[in-house]
């Protein structure tokens, strides 16, 4: 049943009380208000495992295992008197629920304890009753900033970077120039089987990959590929469903009069493509060029497979996966390697935002 | 414009809209008809790369692979390849693993597709709401998560989620509540798994966004001289108006459901744990053929998966005439 019906057949209410204009305005303030309210709680909680990670990124192993920590990297304070380090505590001087001041212990006590002023050393001995390892030890804020040359280093991250960005630009040019090719025979030309053609490259979109893995792993290893980059970008050079799709959809959007006006003047197909389609198609190529960027930053299972045994050209996200497996006891380093690994996408991500929120309009699924 | 989404009819709508050659009237082929045959087979040279992508990176492997199911194929084995008839089809219907492995992947998915569904689904209702403030700048860090490497999300959700020293659980202590064992418990697992799914619902989120742009707001209008309430509304013409991108976003996360890897396997390093529970029919796949080296049996279980993945997708789309709806598509 269609949803106008319903809601047709739906008996009238009582028409809306006719409101004051300040009551309006009132009333649509309070629910911006709450709407957005509740908006930024629920993104106060998606978000939080990113501020976890930036966090813990920077702090040592022991503020991580201190349950006494703030959730800001922190480490108990201390200030040096006569050469001698001396552990501030928060002191209650006032009263269990008084206010606390921060004071260096000098002489602990299970009845007593002596403190000093930490801004003022040499200066008078305050007394204070009560167990000290009752007391809560203050914190300074100490960022561990060298937890990313750490993990930096242990990750040969340049390396890793080197290979990412390599396979990433390889792939992108072959599957921009072969899906760029496939899409204009497919948008410009009346052309036999192209019905049966463009099912087939749909449907391929929902082939699940393993089933061609067997066979595809075996024709590799058997021509020395396994151990190459080979596999992750030479068949990106044969075009891929999604990408053709989506340029095939912006090609029809094109008017066509211009193409045929270079046909009249005697220009091949091949220039007519070069001079007058891609000029106009530059979003759409933008686009398909930065979803394979991300694509092939993200790839796990690929480079898994073909590079298990070749450290030194595999991707980020595998040398991330490794790093994990051998680093999994210092928490601070894995949180440190994950910012490394996810920072250059994010920023991209933030300079060609448009591309992803508005990909979609590209892509055609909602026109 | 037209609705172009792989929908009731699957890719042959998709086709529908592209321009297909108007019938030659028979006869003597006239100048035009020349003209076009000479295009056409430009249009087919064109798309060369693909079809010869087709058919060595699909149409062969797929069929080699059925062919494989039907020997002992291995790689690092001296002996040539024999044929050993239905050995692999018989074994893997009687093979505790292959039930224990496809039970994980059906638990995580019972759990799993309802809330990749839904939960962009409630962020694009949220995001769209005319009251909303700053519309644009919550849709950029909404989807942000999306865009972060998936192992890199696994890590960051291994530190948040642990037991001891992670935030959720410090969060849940400070309220009272203690939590659970989120990474080590066989029940507890899946819930993570799926807090790491909802992460990468960006593009999910995307499309409902732009579907729900696109529905006409005449309706709501309607609606709201009616007095129906913003639940009814998006109830009643929402989510019924929406309802190919909905058919849509079911399809792409079934399809990334049954090739469900890569969290489970940096999570537990490949271990399966907690007692087999991260153990997904993919991971029994990857050990058999790179593990176990044994190539006859994990095309056999390719195969498989194929099989089921077709009769699954099937389903929905036979069931997508009973619940998606398309009287709506073409006006916007």
């Amino acid at each position: 049943m269609s949803a106008s019906t319903t809601l047709r057949r739906r008996t009238l209410r009582e028409p809306r009380r006719p409101l004051r204009d300040t009551d309006t305005g009132t009333r649509r303030l309070l629910a911006g208000g709450l709407v957005t309210m509740v908006a930024t709680g629920i993104l106060v909680v998606y978000l939080a495992p990113l501020a976890y990670m930036g966090v813990t990124s920077l702090k040592s192993e022991a503020m991580i295992q201190d349950f006494r920590a703030p959730l800001l990297p922190a480490e108990p304070a201390t200030v040096e008197v006569d050469g001698e380090e001396l552990d501030v505590y928060s002191v209650p001087l006032e009263g269990a629920d008084g206010p606390t001041t921060e004071l260096a212990l000098l002489q602990p006590g299970r009845q007593v304890s002596t403190f000093v002023d930490p801004a003022d050393p040499t200066g008078p001995v305050i007394e204070w009753e009560g167990n000290w390892r009752q007391l809560d030890p203050a914190y300074e804020f100490a960022p561990k900033l060298d937890n990313y040359e750490a993990a930096w280093a242990q990750m040969d991250f340049l390396v890793l970077l080197r290979n990412t960005v390599a396979i990433a630009v390889l792939g992108m040019i072959g599957t921009l120039v072969a899906s760029t090719l496939v899409a204009y025979g497919l948008s410009r030309f009346h052309m036999p089987f192209k019905r049966t053609i463009f099912v087939v490259l749909i449907a391929t979109i929902i082939l699940p990959k393993f089933v061609t893995l067997v066979p595809t792993y075996a024709l590799f290893f058997r021509i020395g590929w396994v151990g190459t980059w080979l596999p992750l970008i030479v068949p990106h050079f044969f075009g891929n469903a999604y990408n053709v799709f989506l340029l095939r959809q912006y090609f029809l959007t094109l008017p066509k009069d211009l193409d045929e006006a270079a046909a009249i003047d005697g220009a091949s197909p091949l220039r007519t493509l070069w001079s007058v389609i891609l000029p106009q198609a530059r979003p759409a190529l933008v686009a398909v060029g930065i979803f394979h960027f991300f694509y092939a930053w993200n790839d796990f299972f690929e480079p898994l497979v073909y590079l298990s045994t070749r450290r030194d050209l595999q991707p980020i996200a595998v040398g991330l996966q490794i790093f994990n497996s051998l680093f999994d006891t210092s928490p601070h380093l894995i949180q440190a390697g994950a910012l490394l690994a996810l920072a250059i996408p994010l920023v991209i991500f933030f300079f060609a935002q448009r591309v992803f929120l508005k990909g979609i309009d590209l892509s055609g699924v909602n026109k | 414009m037209s609705t172009t989404l792989p929908t009731r009819g699957g890719a042959a709508d998709l086709v529908s809209a592209a321009p297909l050659p108007s019938p030659s009237p028979s006869g003597k082929p006239s100048s035009e008809d020349r003209l076009h045959r000479r295009r056409g087979r430009i249009g087919l040279w064109f798309s060369m790369p693909w079809i010869v992508g087709f058919v060595l990176f699909y149409a062969a492997p797929m069929a080699a692979s059925l062919w494989f199911s039907f020997t002992d194929f291995s790689l690092t084995s001296p002996d040539p390849m024999t044929f050993v008839g239905g050995d692999n089809w018989v074994r893997l219907f009687g093979d505790r693993e292959v039930i224990d492995s496809a039970l994980v992947t059906l638990k995580f998915g019972v759990l799993s597709l309802p809330l990749t569904i839904l939960v962009p689904l409630g962020f694009a209702w949220l995001l769209t709401a005319k009251q909303l403030w700053g519309r644009s700048i919550f849709r950029t860090l909404f989807y942000m998560p999306s865009v972060i490497p998936f192992v890199a999300a696994v890590l960051v959700f291994n530190g948040v989620l642990n037991s001891q020293t992670g935030w959720a659980n410090r969060a849940l202590g400070a309220i009272g509540v203690p939590g659970p064992n989120w990474l080590n418990s066989e029940v507890w697992i899946y819930p993570t798994l799926t807090m790491i799914a909802l992460w990468g619902v960006g593009n999910a989120m995307i499309i409902f966004i732009a579907g729900i742009n696109s529905v006409p707001k005449d309706l709501y209008d309607a609606a709201e001289v009616d007095g129906a309430s913003t639940w009814q509304q998006f109830r009643t013409i929402t989510v019924p108006m929406i309802s190919p991108v909905l058919f849509y976003n079911v399809v792409v996360a079934l399809i990334g459901l049954f090739q469900y890897f890569l969290v489970p396997f940096v999570l537990k390093n490949g271990s399966g744990d907690p007692g087999g529970a991260t153990f997904f029919y993919s991971m029994y796949f990857y050990r058999t053929l790179f593990r176990l080296q044994n190539m006859g049996y994990a095309a056999t279980l390719a195969w498989m998966m194929f099989l089921v993945g077709l009769v699954v997708t099937g389903l929905l789309f036979w069931s997508a005439r009973y619940w998606v709806h398309y009287e709506f598509g073409d006006q916007s």
